[in-house]
C-alpha cells in the first residue's frame, strides 16, 4: 500500500515562473490493484508517479510505502510502513530498483545496444550472476512473444514491439509495484488493448500497476480497480471499482 | 565480494558495449592515445640505452684530456707539455694523442681518423667502423685512398673492421698508425693533437688540472667528470630532442583532458538519466564512466609501451635515428642494448592513465548526480 | 566467454609482456659483449651519434669557439646542432 500525506511539489519556488505540480495531496493507493490517474497534461499525474516511484522528492509532505516485501538492509524489525521521502539516494535507489519497475512514455530504452541487453541492465548493478539475469530476461522476452528479438538492436523495432521491451525491461528485477507513464500514447487501439490485457496479467501475478494516462481507452477499461481523477495538481474524486 | 565481482564485471561489459557503439570515435581516440604514450615511451628507452652505452665507452676514457687554445680556437700541442705534464706530481701516465677529422669529398662524410699505438696495426695498414665500410663498400682486404696533403694519396688496406655492435663508438673510425697519419695530415713532427693523462688519485685530478693550467695558461684540461657531465647534459630531459617530445605529449593530454572536461554530449546525458531511472545509483555510472576511460588507457598504456620497446630495441628506433642523422652521411646502426626499469614504466603510467582516467569521470559527476526524474520529463 | 573476461584476458596478457620485457632487457644487457680490445685501448671519449660536425661528434671534447668557426654571429646550421648542444657547464675557457 502506498500513503501520500501533503504532498506538494514546487517547481522554481521563489523565482518569477514558479510552477505548483501538486498542491497538497493526500491520497492512499491500495495493493494489488490497478490504479489509473487521470486527467489533461498539467495536471500533475508525471509528478505524482515520479515522486511514489523514488525518482523524486516532493517539496512537502511525506509518503510511505506500507507492506513492501524488499529486503530493505535498513528496515528496523517490526516496522511496518518506509517513509522514503527522508530516506538517503542510496536507500532510495535500492527501492527504486527492487520495489518498482517504470513503464515511461518515450519508452527510454538506449539505443545501439540490443533488446536483450536492454532489459538486462537494470540488474547489471546488483550484482546477481548474470547467468541468471540473461535467463530470466529471455523468459521474460517470450513471455511477451518477442523472443526472437533477442538479439537485434533496438532501433530496428516496432512500436508495440518497444514496448513490450519497455515492460519487460521493468520486470527484470520482479518488482511489486509497476508505474507506467501515458503507456499507449503511441499505440493504436489494438495494441493498446493488448497492453491492457497484459497490465491484467500482472495484477494476477501479485502486482500493484499505476498508471497515468488521458487515454479513454485506459481510464474506461473494465479491467481497472481504481480512478483517482486530477486537475491543476489536485485530486478532484477518487473512485473505486471494488 | 562476488557479488561485487559480477557487478564490476556486468558494468565492464556496458562499458565496452558503449564503447564499441561509438566505435569509430573511440577507435580514433585509442589510435591518437597510443601514439602519444608510443613516442615519450620510445623516447625513454632509446634515451635510458644510449645513456648506458655512453657510460660503458666513458669508463674508459682518460682521467684527464689536456688541449691547447690559440685566440680561443683550439690548436696543436707540443709534445713537450707531455713531458713536462708527466713530472707533475700525482699524474702516473701522460699518452700524446693523434687524431683528427678526415672530409671525405667522393661520398661527402666525415671521419674520424685514430692511431693506436698497438704493434699489430702495420703500416699501410688501417682498421675501420661498419659504418665506413658500408659507405665504401668495404670489405677485408680492400684498398682505399685517402686524399694526403701531400701530392700521392694514401693507399690504405683494409685489415679488420670493427662489429656493428660497436657502432655507438666507431662507426666512422678509421685507425692508423702516427706514421701514417702524420703523412696523410702532413702533421708538424714534434706536435699532437691532444694529451691523454692518467692519475693516480682521481681526487686529485681538479688539483692536477690546476697546475696545468699554471704551468701553461694556454692548455685546457678537460676532466673525466666534466665529459660525463656532458652526455647527462644532452640525454637529461631539459634538453633538445626530449624536452620537445615531452612538450608535445603534455600538450596531447592537455588537449584530451579539455575536450572531456567541456562536459558530455545530449545523448550521453540523457543515457545517464536513463540508467538511473532505472536504478542505477550514482556510484554505479561514475563507476561505468571509469571503466570506459580505463579500457582505453590501459590498452593505450600496455600496447604503447610493448610497441615502443619493439620499435627501439628490435627495429633500432628508426624515428630517432632519421632525427640525429641530420646531415649526416655516415651514422650508427642503433642496435641498442634494452634498458628498462620499473620507475620508468610507473613515471609514464602516473603522467598519462591516471589524469586521462580523472579527466572522464569529472565531468560525469554532474550528470550522474541529478534526478533522474529528468528522463521521466524528456 | 563474456566481452567483459575477455577484455580482461587481454589486459592481462599484456601485462605478462609488459613484466617480462625487463627480464628480456637484463638478460640482452648480460649477453652483450665487450668491446674490441683494440678499440678499447685507444680510451676514446665520445659516442658517434652524430658526423655532421666536429662539436656534434666530440661534444666533449669542443670548445666554445666551434660552433661559431665562420662567424662570430654564425647560426647553426646543421639539424643536430639542436639536439646536441654544446654543453652549457664548460668552466674552463
Amino acid at each position: 500500500m502506498i500513503e501520500l500525506v501533503g504532498v506538494t511539489k514546487t517547481f522554481n519556488s521563489g523565482r518569477p515562473h514558479q510552477f505548483t505540480a501538486l498542491n497538497s495531496v493526500t491520497l492512499v493507493v491500495r495493493p494489488e490493484e490497478i490504479t489509473v490517474f487521470k486527467g489533461p497534461s498539467g495536471s500533475g499525474k508525471t509528478s505524482l508517479l515520479t515522486m511514489i516511484g523514488c525518482m523524486a522528492r516532493p517539496t512537502s509532505g511525506r509518503i510511505f510505502l506500507k507492506g513492501v516485501a524488499a529486503a530493505l538492509p535498513f528496515q528496523e524489525e517490526g516496522v511496518e510502513a518506509v517513509e522514503i521521502t527522508s530516506l538517503p539516494e542510496r536507500f532510495l535507489t535500492a527501492i527504486r530498483r527492487s520495489t518498482f519497475g517504470f513503464i515511461f512514455q518515450q519508452f527510454n530504452l538506449i539505443n545501439g545496444i540490443s533488446v536483450l541487453e536492454n532489459v538486462m541492465l537494470p540488474a547489471y548493478t546488483t550484482g546477481e550472476g548474470v547467468a541468471h539475469v540473461k535467463a530470466r530476461a529471455l523468459s521474460l522476452l517470450e513471455q511477451f512473444s518477442i523472443g526472437r528479438h533477442a538479439a537485434q538492436r533496438v532501433e530496428l523495432l516496432s512500436g508495440g514491439e518497444l514496448q513490450r521491451v519497455a515492460i519487460a525491461r521493468a520486470l527484470i528485477n520482479n518488482p511489486a509495484i509497476i508505474i507506467a507513464d501515458e503507456p499507449t500514447a503511441h499505440l493504436d487501439s489494438k495494441l493498446s488493448e493488448e497492453f491492457m490485457a497484459i497490465v491484467a496479467q500482472l495484477k494476477s501475478e501479485g502486482r500493484s500497476v499505476l498508471i497515468a494516462s488521458h487515454d479513454p481507452l485506459v481510464f474506461d477499461s473494465p479491467l481497472i480497480d481504481s480512478l483517482v481523477e486530477m486537475r491543476d495538481g489536485e485530486v478532484v474524486s477518487s473512485r473505486s471499482f471494488r | 565480494m562476488k557479488r561485487s565481482i559480477e557487478r564490476h564485471l556486468n558494468i565492464l561489459d556496458f562499458a565496452l558495449s558503449s564503447l564499441k557503439r561509438r566505435r569509430a570515435k573511440n577507435f580514433s581516440l585509442l589510435a591518437i592515445y597510443l601514439l602519444v604514450i608510443f613516442l615519450p615511451a620510445s623516447l625513454l628507452f632509446f634515451v635510458s640505452a644510449l645513456k648506458r652505452e655512453a657510460a660503458i665507452i666513458l669508463s674508459d676514457a682518460p682521467d684527464l684530456v689536456v688541449q691547447r687554445l690559440i685566440a680561443g680556437r683550439q690548436d696543436l700541442v707540443p709534445k713537450i707539455y707531455a713531458e713536462v705534464i708527466a713530472g707533475i706530481s700525482g699524474v702516473s701516465e701522460v699518452r700524446p694523442r693523434l687524431w683528427g677529422y678526415y672530409f671525405d669529398s667522393w661520398n661527402g662524410a666525415n671521419y674520424t681518423i685514430m692511431t693506436s699505438d698497438d704493434r699489430s696495426l702495420k703500416q699501410g695498414k688501417a682498421s675501420v667502423g661498419s659504418g665506413v665500410a658500408r659507405s665504401r663498400k668495404m670489405k677485408v682486404g680492400s684498398m682505399f685512398p685517402l686524399r694526403a696533403e701531400a701530392k700521392a694519396p694514401l693507399i690504405l688496406e683494409v685489415e679488420s673492421i670493427f662489429s656493428s655492435r660497436s657502432d655507438l663508438m666507431a662507426s666512422d673510425m678509421i685507425v692508423i698508425t702516427p706514421e701514417d697519419f702524420q703523412q696523410l695530415f702532413n702533421f708538424p713532427a714534434g706536435q699532437v693533437t691532444d694529451l691523454a693523462v692518467t692519475a693516480g688519485n682521481a681526487r686529485e685530478l681538479p688539483t692536477i688540472a690546476a697546475k696545468i693550467v699554471s704551468l701553461y695558461p694556454d692548455s685546457r684540461p678537460i676532466l673525466k667528470s666534466e665529459m660525463q657531465r656532458t652526455y647527462q647534459a644532452i640525454f637529461d630531459w631539459r634538453s633538445g630532442m626530449v624536452m620537445l617530445i615531452l612538450a608535445a605529449t603534455m600538450l596531447s593530454f592537455i588537449i584530451f583532458a579539455w575536450d572531456k572536461a567541456t562536459g558530455l554530449s545530449a545523448e550521453e546525458r540523457r543515457e545517464i538519466g536513463i540508467l538511473k531511472s532505472i536504478g542505477w545509483e550514482t556510484s554505479d555510472v561514475l563507476l561505468l564512466k571509469f571503466w570506459e576511460g580505463a579500457v582505453i588507457s590501459l590498452t593505450a598504456f600496455l600496447v604503447g609501451v610493448i610497441l615502443a620497446y619493439f620499435h627501439v630495441f628490435f627495429f633500432s628506433a628508426p624515428l630517432f635515428a632519421q632525427a640525429l642523422k641530420g646531415w649526416s652521411v655516415l651514422y650508427p646502426r642503433f642496435q641498442l642494448v634494452p634498458v628498462l626499469d620499473a620507475y620508468q614504466l610507473v613515471v609514464l603510467f602516473l603522467f598519462t592513465v591516471v589524469p586521462y582516467t580523472t579527466a572522464i569521470i569529472v565531468p560525469c559527476w554532474r550528470a550522474a548526480t541529478t534526478d533522474p526524474d529528468t528522463a521521466m520529463r524528456s | 566467454m563474456r566481452r567483459s573476461l575477455q577484455f580482461l584476458l587481454f589486459i592481462a596478457l599484456n601485462l605478462i609482456i609488459v613484466l617480462l620485457l625487463p627480464l628480456h632487457a637484463r638478460n640482452e644487457q648480460h649477453a652483450a659483449a665487450r668491446h674490441d680490445e683494440r678499440l678499447r685501448s685507444l680510451h676514446v671519449t665520445d659516442l658517434c651519434l652524430v658526423t655532421e660536425a666536429r662539436y656534434s661528434r666530440h661534444p666533449a671534447m669542443a670548445d666554445r669557439h666551434a660552433a661559431f668557426q665562420e662567424h662570430p654571429l654564425a647560426l647553426e646550421y646543421f639539424p643536430s646542432g639542436s639536439l646536441i648542444t654544446p654543453p652549457a657547464l664548460l668552466n674552463t675557457p
